[in-house]
């Protein structure tokens, strides 16, 4: 059997984590091809709707990247962001959909590697738990 | 306002669980700024509704609509036509609105998505907390503006309690003592002495306790 490529929809916020994966595409670094980047211009314009609406269509993983806490250039849009993926993760949870298919990262723009290496993690983790179970019955 | 919140996904799932096509339906009005029952909660629980339906492998459709204020016929009647898809309509309003549903829709299933908690006030955001208990005779003019039915837990008139210790209610020390408030802010008007005057016993029956309760203003009716 083909080996399980996971779907992950990354939300990266455009000072620190589009930037980081900007950097990392220029330092030429090797990293999971499993995730589709889709550019926000701060965390914390990421609402509830917006990862169901990832889950809902397929997406294996969620991943929302933003700001080193404090570092936001919205001041606390990743403080917003933070507080919604731990909303979204319980209702999930309580649907059968595991917890940690959704997460919460933060980065600076000046960390390239550290992006390579979270969308690494997070691709081996969804990798661990399989295909949603969306796609698994569906 | 009135607030109300969202019930257990799992008590919702199981009330629509023989339906295959329902409507979800929202309020604009208070349910919305309390933020349970507005256009945005509707997507969510949509969405949600739709995630665990998949996942059990039984696809469910769902219509998504938010009325104006679902406690008037005019604005509910406007969903006549998606009603009329649904094989079931959940409410994210009160339980008025819910009701007007159900008064304006007789052979539709209706269900109440939201649990409707209580009168209130937004503290900030994602905090509200209880302000009064529509008694139908307000005395706030005699307790400084502060409502003692709705807020003291046992709703004594001529409070405070001896359970009442530094200005926290003997029932949580997460609970203010709303004689304390009362007290506090008399001082501060400089009417303490309104204290003095004793509440007689409460007519209850305008708060409900003689039965259902009805505002007619003949003026205003057509
Ligand atoms: S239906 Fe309920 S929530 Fe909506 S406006 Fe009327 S009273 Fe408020
Ligand atoms: S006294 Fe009655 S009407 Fe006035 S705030 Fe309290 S419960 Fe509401």
């Amino acid at each position: 059997m083909k080996e399980f490529e996971p779907k992950i929809i990354a939300f990266c916020c455009q000072y620190c984590a589009y930037a980081a994966a900007d950097l990392a595409g220029s330092m030429r670094l090797k990293y999971a091809p499993n995730i589709r980047i889709v550019l926000v211009p701060c965390t914390g314009r990421i609402d509830v709707i917006h990862i169901l609406r990832a889950v809902e269509n397929g997406a294996d993983g969620v991943l929302v990247a933003g700001c080193l806490e404090g570092g936001c250039h919205f001041v606390e849009g990743n403080f917003k962001a933070k507080n919604r993926v731990r909303y979204v993760k319980n209702l999930l949870g309580r649907i059968g959909i595991e917890e940690e298919r959704v997460e919460m990262f933060n980065l600076s723009s000046a960390e390239g590697p550290r992006f390579a290496e979270i969308a690494n993690e997070m691709t081996e983790r969804i990798k661990t738990l399989g295909p949603s179970p969306l796609r698994r019955e569906g | 306002m009135i607030i109300a919140e969202m019930k257990p996904i799992e008590e919702i799932l199981d009330m629509i669980r023989d339906y295959q096509k329902i409507l979800v339906v929202g309020c604009k009005g208070c349910v919305a700024v309390c933020s349970t029952g507005g256009p945005k909660e509707v997507s969510v629980l949509a969405s949600l509704i739709r995630i665990a339906r998949k996942k059990e492998g039984r696809d469910i459709v769902i219509d998504e609509e938010s009325l104006d204020r679902q406690c008037e016929p005019e604005f509910v009647d406007l969903a006549g036509d998606k009603v009329a898809d649904a094989d079931a309509v959940l409410s994210l309003a009160c339980g008025a609105g819910v009701q007007m549903l159900a008064e304006r829709f007789q052979d539709k299933v209706i269900l109440p998505g939201c649990n409707t908690t209580f009168l209130g006030v937004t503290e900030e955001l994602g905090v509200w907390s209880e302000r009064c208990a529509g008694c139908g005779n307000c005395i706030l003019d005699k307790t400084a503006g502060l409502c003692p039915i709705a807020r003291c837990s046992k709703q004594l008139l001529n409070g405070p309690c001896g359970g009442s210790m530094n200005g926290k209610c003997e029932i949580s020390k997460d609970v203010d003592c709303v004689w304390q408030l009362i007290i506090d802010r008399l001082t501060r008007l400089n009417r303490l002495e309104m204290l003095e005057e004793i509440f007689p016993v409460k007519d209850w029956s305008p708060a409900g306790h003689g039965g259902p309760r009805k505002m007619v203003r003949e003026d205003l009716k057509t």
